[in-house]
């Protein structure tokens, strides 16, 4: 349920004027539920930003989501883009 | 494989198939107004994070607890207190780091390295096993919210667990 309801917490900051991106866990929620910009990575839940005590691992889901935010390109969601781990 | 609902116990993996989520429509869409290295960011988690001298999220409120907590910016991580009532997933990593779902060193590096422009002075926590999203949806987002427009929050980091 935490998939959905940072979703809709990201619904209601993008109406008040704020920009958001939202990692997802669940590839098929966000296809339902439909945020904005989503970045799908493929963890088990519990680690959304891959492995605990590893800043260069956290640092760089956090990169793939920044970048999707600030992708120029992009002019109206739903946007879900895939994140690729770099290889242990 | 992780991505689908394959982690979780059958009886979970039912209520799930059976769930009507909440569709988003339409769906808002706000631009970065100015460069990331000139934006304010927060932080919104799900992770049912609070404060040691915060009350925990009430597990006995049906549909779940849809308040959030204000956790400020120069909080200690390891202090953080994880409240999440699911079993369904493994508490321990968190438990570990909780930047593993409330990034806040990481962010504030993004700061010093120029990255962003600034982290805001608070973030938002929540308690993200809502199966009713109905009053966060009408009463508690819209006010949790307000707080960061008025720190003239540019952009936000949202992390599910």
């Amino acid at each position: 349920m935490c998939n959905q309801t940072v979703c809709l917490v990201a619904a209601e900051l993008e109406r008040q004027g704020i920009s958001t991106i939202v990692i997802q866990l669940l590839r098929s929620v966000a296809e339902k539920v439909r945020p904005p910009r989503a970045l799908f990575v493929p963890f088990k839940h519990g680690y959304p930003l891959d492995i605990p005590g590893d800043p260069s691992r956290q640092k760089a889901v956090i990169e793939a989501a920044l970048q999707l935010l600030e992708d120029p390109s992009l002019t109206a969601g739903p946007v879900l883009r895939d994140y690729t781990p770099p290889k242990k | 494989m992780m991505g689908d609902t394959s982690e979780f116990s059958l009886t979970i993996r039912l209520f799930l198939k059976a769930y009507q989520w909440r569709k988003i429509d339409p769906v808002p869409w706000t631009p970065l107004k100015k460069p990331l290295s000139q934006s304010k960011l927060a932080l919104v988690s799900s992770a049912g994070f609070v404060l040691p001298d915060q009350p925990h999220f009430d597990e006995s409120i049906k549909g779940g607890d849809p308040s959030f907590r204000e956790i400020p910016s120069g909080v200690e991580v390891k202090t953080l207190v994880e409240t999440h009532r699911s079993e369904s997933f493994d508490h321990t990593g968190l438990q570990k780091d909780p930047n593993v779902g409330f990034p806040i060193d990481r962010v504030r590096e993004l700061a010093v390295s120029g990255r962003i422009g600034a982290v805001n002075h608070r973030h938002l926590s929540c308690m993200g096993s809502i199966t009713a999203p109905g009053r966060l949806i009408h009463n508690t987002a819209p006010p949790a919210v307000r707080l960061l427009v008025e720190d003239q929050v540019d952009a936000a980091l949202l992390v599910p667990v």
